[in-house]
């Protein structure tokens, strides 16, 4: 009974060990999709965008200063994208409990002030952030549709400078998504910056 | 020809120290402060180890929450009187144009006393996995390091947590 008992734990252990190592997806992974509130009340799916040949996935809120320094640049990846198949879709993770500016009242108004023209996501319960792996807010997923599969193909910043707009000198999610439009694999696949954590109540 | 040679060498010697000031930190005054602004090249001399003390470098920001909350602690941290010598050294990431607005008066009202420094550096891509390979860019996060010894945390510490951290660094 103990061995049976030891050996379970160690089971668990292990488990335990390796979900959390795991730490979301890399680059060529299948992305799951999720359903999530959106700021205007209905429930969205990445299966919901028939004519998507995928998706700018960003995990980004309210209170972070690199998301709002963002903001703009965000509202522009989605105009120039989304006619050409790649819909930006915005996931707020952070738990308003413990920031509340980030609570879905709070993002229906910041939607409505910046006039987003793409689905602000609330990930109530914080279920999906830790699926795709984010860290920190902004924190880019960019998949492509594949038959009935979601690939990721790059992880990362937007681009290179969160300070000026003007001084950017490489735009990551722009050549991403322009190479796997003209059919070719990104060159860059996946690039880290400064960000906000993501909000959890520590346990 | 030889007038001319002088001449040239004379122009080496002062476009020397020229090209030296350029590499210089600049600073950022005010509040009675004055905080050194570096881009990486300049802080990395900063996170090099020695055996003799512990060098604990906090990455955070004046806007982040939980960097603020824990700061009191890398303060309390830096005035400690501990059997090996511990060196605080704080990284800000604050937004240039709020550096004389908001981190100055920031670091005065809260009487900040530890080493601070300022990482203006917006490919933060470029630097990121020198600090560390596994930090994401999420703040806070720390490095703590003596002679060989080097490790790094991406979260926040309560006050326990930081000092018991920072302990093992003293065998």
């Amino acid at each position: 009974m103990n061995t049976l008992r030891m050996a379970g734990m160690t089971l668990l252990f292990l488990f335990a060990v390796s979900t959390a190592s795991a730490g979301g997806y890399q680059v060529g992974d299948k992305a799951t999709d999720f359903r999530l509130k959106n700021v205007d009340g209905r429930m969205v799916s990445l299966a919901d965008f028939n004519s998507a040949k995928g998706f700018i996935v960003i995990f980004t809120c309210n209170h972070c200063p690199y998301s709002v320094a963002y903001e703009d640049r965000i509202i522009a990846l989605d105009a120039k994208y989304k006619d050409r198949g790649y819909p930006v879709v915005a996931i707020n993770p952070n738990d308003p409990a413990v920031q509340p500016q980030d609570g879905f009242a709070e993002m229906k108004e910041r939607a409505r002030e910046k006039g987003f023209a793409f689905p602000y996501l609330f990930d109530e319960g914080q279920k999906i952030y830790p699926q795709y792996g984010a860290t920190r807010t902004p924190h880019v997923f960019i998949l492509e549709k594949s038959g009935k599969d979601l690939i990721v193909r790059y992880i990362g910043a937007i681009d290179d400078n969160h300070e000026d707009a003007e001084e950017v000198g490489k735009r990551w999610v722009e050549a991403a998504v322009d190479a796997l439009l003209a059919g070719s694999a990104p060159a860059t696949t996946s690039t880290k910056a400064i960000g906000c954590s993501i909000k959890v109540k520590k346990s | 020809m030889r007038n001319f040679l002088n001449i040239i060498a004379f122009l080496i010697l002062f476009a020397l120290p020229t090209q030296a000031q350029t590499q210089a930190p600049k600073y950022v005054e005010g509040e009675g402060l004055r905080i050194p602004v570096y881009s990486y090249a300049g802080l990395a001399p900063l996170l090099t180890a020695s055996e003799d003390t512990i060098h604990v470098i906090n990455f955070w920001a004046t806007w982040c929450a939980p960097c603020v909350k824990e700061l009191p602690y890398f303060e309390e941290l830096h005035r400690a009187a501990l059997p090996v010598p511990v060196k605080v050294t704080l990284v800000s990431l604050d937004f240039r144009k709020q550096l004389v607005t908001r981190l100055l008066p920031f670091l005065r009202e809260r009487d900040i006393t530890a080493s601070v420094v300022v990482l203006d550096d917006p490919d933060a891509n470029a630097w990121i996995n020198k600090v560390d390979a596994t930090w994401s860019g999420a703040i806070p996060a720390t490095l703590v390091l003596r002679g060989a010894k080097r490790e790094f945390r991406e979260q926040s510490f309560t006050r326990d947590e930081l000092f018991q951290f920072v302990h093992t660094f003293m065998e």
